[in-house]
Formats: structure tokens, sequence, C-alpha cells
């Protein structure tokens, strides 16, 4: 392991794209933050803004409207920056899957490094997408 | 000349007071992370995040911006700090005794990182870093009387000499400044100053995180970003060092005098957290009533009591 993969991995700035969320994956992301789990032991970081961060959390599903944004987030993101599909409307599309005005998941948008499953998914099952994140990238 | 260059390069210039402001600054992040009942982050994460923007990440030019303008303002905010540390720094180390009016020196190279964030903030094209760019502004405007007050309340207290090691001098052969009423008021109106200059809670609206997403910063990634990281650890070790010079005995680097250095910038930095911890963002009306109002009269009060000697 090299010293820029090393620094990189210890120091991930995340920043978080909603897309048409129910606000439980929201409300599950800000849950790590808080002092109960409290990822900047790990260096992990919120930033307000794309073009700080290394890690791109998406969550809720992806319609029409959002496609663009999300592709114009992404674009403008430094590279490398690494994609996390949260929950399962970001995985698979959920129960919109089937809808009118769905997009596809998020991996037919932009390529996606993490899938954390689940509705929402639980803090802890963030924390351990994100470890499996860092070991495998 | 390679003296010189070894001053500002290594020490106390540039990494010297680069490392132990990261250090300042992982203490600051683990001190708020405490007041949250948090466990923080570890004791390296400033140069796993400074190296991270340094060597891994892009840098990103702006589109419809000025992209030398926008890359040139994050070196001349290190230069600019880092040319203030070593003016600082050399009088308080001890190392050579500065020249006559170095303080207004010392007082105008401070102001070059704001002002480049400005400058840089303007150049990137976006709206968001303009909002941030004129508030930073505004911010100086209020800032920038009531710290020459207190620098003219240090001169004026140690008999009008103009320069850095003259006023440590007076200080270390008397008692501290800061052993007097006037002394603790302006104290209190420097540690506020300081907060504002580095942009921390109660005057953090250019970076306002919730409102304009780290506006004057916004446009910034890769190695720019890097720089200014680094001209805000540097800022943070030597505006605290500056204070220090200026009111409360400078460092007296013989024997125990080390452990009171160190002793007197963590107490400054952690007063600094606490601060920033427990009060919420004011709007710019308010902190340029804060200074120009509140504040200057503080700085006035002592400036009034130090001419009568107290």
């Amino acid at each position: 392991m090299g010293f820029k993969s090393f620094c990189f991995k210890k120091s991930l700035w995340v920043f978080h794209f909603g897309g048409a969320s129910c606000n439980n994956c929201d409300i599950e992301i800000l849950d790590c933050l808080t002092p109960r789990h409290d990822l900047e032991r790990f260096g992990i970081v919120l930033v307000g803004s794309i073009r700080h961060a290394d890690v791109l959390l998406v969550n809720g599903s992806i319609n029409t409207r959002d496609k663009d944004r999300l592709l114009e987030i992404y674009n403008q993101a430094p590279k490398p920056v690494l994609v996390v599909a949260i929950g399962a409307c970001g995985c698979t599309g959920g129960i919109f899957a089937e809808g009118i005005t769905f997009a596809g998941p998020v991996d037919k948008i932009i390529p996606v490094n993490a899938y954390i499953p689940g509705c929402p998914p639980k803090p802890e099952a963030i924390i351990a997408g994100i470890v499996k994140l860092v070991n495998n990238s | 000349m390679a003296v010189n260059l070894f001053y500002f390069l290594v020490f106390p210039g540039l990494l010297f007071a680069a490392t132990v402001g990261a250090f300042l600054s992982w203490f600051d992040r683990k001190i708020t992370a405490r007041v949250q009942f948090r466990k923080g982050p570890p004791l390296l994460q400033p140069f796993y995040d400074f190296f991270k923007l340094l060597l891994v990440k892009e840098t990103i030019l702006p589109k419809h911006g000025s992209p030398v303008i926008f890359l040139l303002a994050p070196i001349l905010a290190v230069f600019g700090a880092t040319v203030a540390g070593v003016f600082i720094l050399l009088p308080l180390f001890n190392i050579t005794t500065g020249f006559k009016g170095d303080l207004m020196v010392i007082f105008y190279l401070l102001t070059i990182p704001s002002f480049s964030y400005i400058i840089g903030s303007l150049a990137s094209g976006n709206p968001l870093a303009a909002v941030g760019g004129s508030r930073e502004m505004k911010l100086i405007l209020s800032y920038e009387l009531t710290f020459l007050l207190v620098v003219a309340g240090a001169i004026m207290k140690c008999g009008q000499q103009f320069d850095l090691y003259s006023i440590i001098q007076t200080q270390q052969e008397g008692s501290p400044f800061i052993g007097s009423i006037s002394g603790v008021l302006l104290f209190i109106v420097g540690i506020f100053c300081i907060q504002a200059k580095l942009a921390l809670v109660p005057f953090d609206m250019p970076e306002a995180e919730a409102e304009i997403t780290a506006g004057i910063y916004i446009e910034y990634s890769g190695a720019a970003y890097a720089l200014i990281k680094l001209a805000k650890y540097i800022m943070l070790f030597i505006l605290p060092a500056f204070l220090i010079a200026l009111l409360m005995n400078g460092f007296n680097l013989k024997g125990l005098g080390i452990l009171w250095a160190v002793l007197k910038i963590v107490v400054v930095v952690l007063l600094l957290t606490l601060i920033r911890n427990t009060n919420p963002r004011i709007r710019i009306k308010q902190a340029v009533n804060f200074f120009l109002v509140w504040m200057n009269l503080l700085a006035v009060i002592a400036i009034v009591l130090i001419a009568f000697g107290y």
C-alpha cells in the first residue's frame, strides 16, 4: 500500500447527494456522524462542496430530473472519487423500480464502488460498507 | 542568504509553523469532538488531509473565471502567512531582534491570506464564492481597526516602542501585560479579533457550510485547496503566538520555559475552540456591529486605562 492511497483512505471527505429520497437514508447517514457512531474517528467528514469530496453518497431513487443533476455533480467532482449507493432505492430502485419517472438505479448512470442495501440501512451497516470500500479501493 | 532561506523555509518558517499548526488543528478538532461527546480524529489527521489533497486529488480550474489568479491566490496566502510567521517567531524565539517598526509589517502581512482568499474566490466565477468573498471583505473592514487598537495598546504599554522584540523584552523584565486591567481587556478584544481572522465559528460567515457551502473555498480542489489548508494551519499557530508575544510575556525558552510556551499556545487555542463550540454563527451585520461598536469601545477603554497607568 503506497503513501498516496494510505492518505486517501485515512481522509475520506463525503458529499451527500439525495435523489428523490424519503429522507430515511439521509437521517441514517447523519446518524453516522453523531456521537454514538462518530465517523470522524476514521477521518470522515461531511463537506459542503463537491470540489472537496472524495466520496459521493447517493441515496433515494433517481428519477429523470435527478439524472442530469447526478451526472453533473459526478463530472464536477475531482477524481479519484468513490461512489456509494445507499439504500434499496439507490442500489436497485426498490419499490420505485417500475415507476414511470424512474431513470434507473445509480449504477446505470455513474460507476458505483459500493452498495449498501437496506430500507434504510442501519448506521452499523453504513460503517461496514465504508470499511469494505476502504479495504477494496 | 542561506540563513534567511533557512529561516523562511524550515525554522521558524514554513515547515515548523505548518507542522505545529497542523497539530494545533488536530487539537482543535479533538477538543471540538470531546465537547460534543465524540471521540475525534487521530493525531495525524491534518497531515492525511493535507497530503491527500496535495498528492491524490485532481485540481479543477474554473470554466468561467481567471485560472491564473485562481491558482495564484493560495500561493500568495501561504507566502503571506509564512512571512508573517517568520517576522513574529524570530523575535519570539529570541533568534534575531527584528527591526524597528516590524509590528506594522506583521500587521499588514497578516491580512494577506484573507485578501488572497477574496481574490481567489472572486476569480473562481462562482456566485456563492462571490457572496463569501464579499462577506470576508466586510469582516476584514470590521475587525482590522480593532486589531490595530490591540497592537496600539501593547505599543503604548511598553513605552512607544514599535518593534515586537522590545515589547517582549519589556514584559520579561517587568511583568506580562495581561497582569493588569487594561491587559485583560486587550486580551479579550484580541481573542475575538483572532477568532474573526481565523474565520472560526461565530465569525465564519465567509465559509458558512450550511448556507453557502464553504463559500470562498467552494471551487478549490486538490493541490490548490491543500495550500489553503496549509495557510490555515500556519495562521492557527502564528496568530495565538502573536497575541502571546504582545500580551502574555512571549516565550522564555530556558529549561521549563519551553513547557510554559507550549502551555500558553495550547491555552489560547483551547479558548478559541471553546468560543467556537459554544456559539452559533452570527450574521455579517451583527459581526460588523460587534467589532465596530463593542470591541472598539473595549479597546479604547483599555487604551485610556493605559494612558492613566493601569
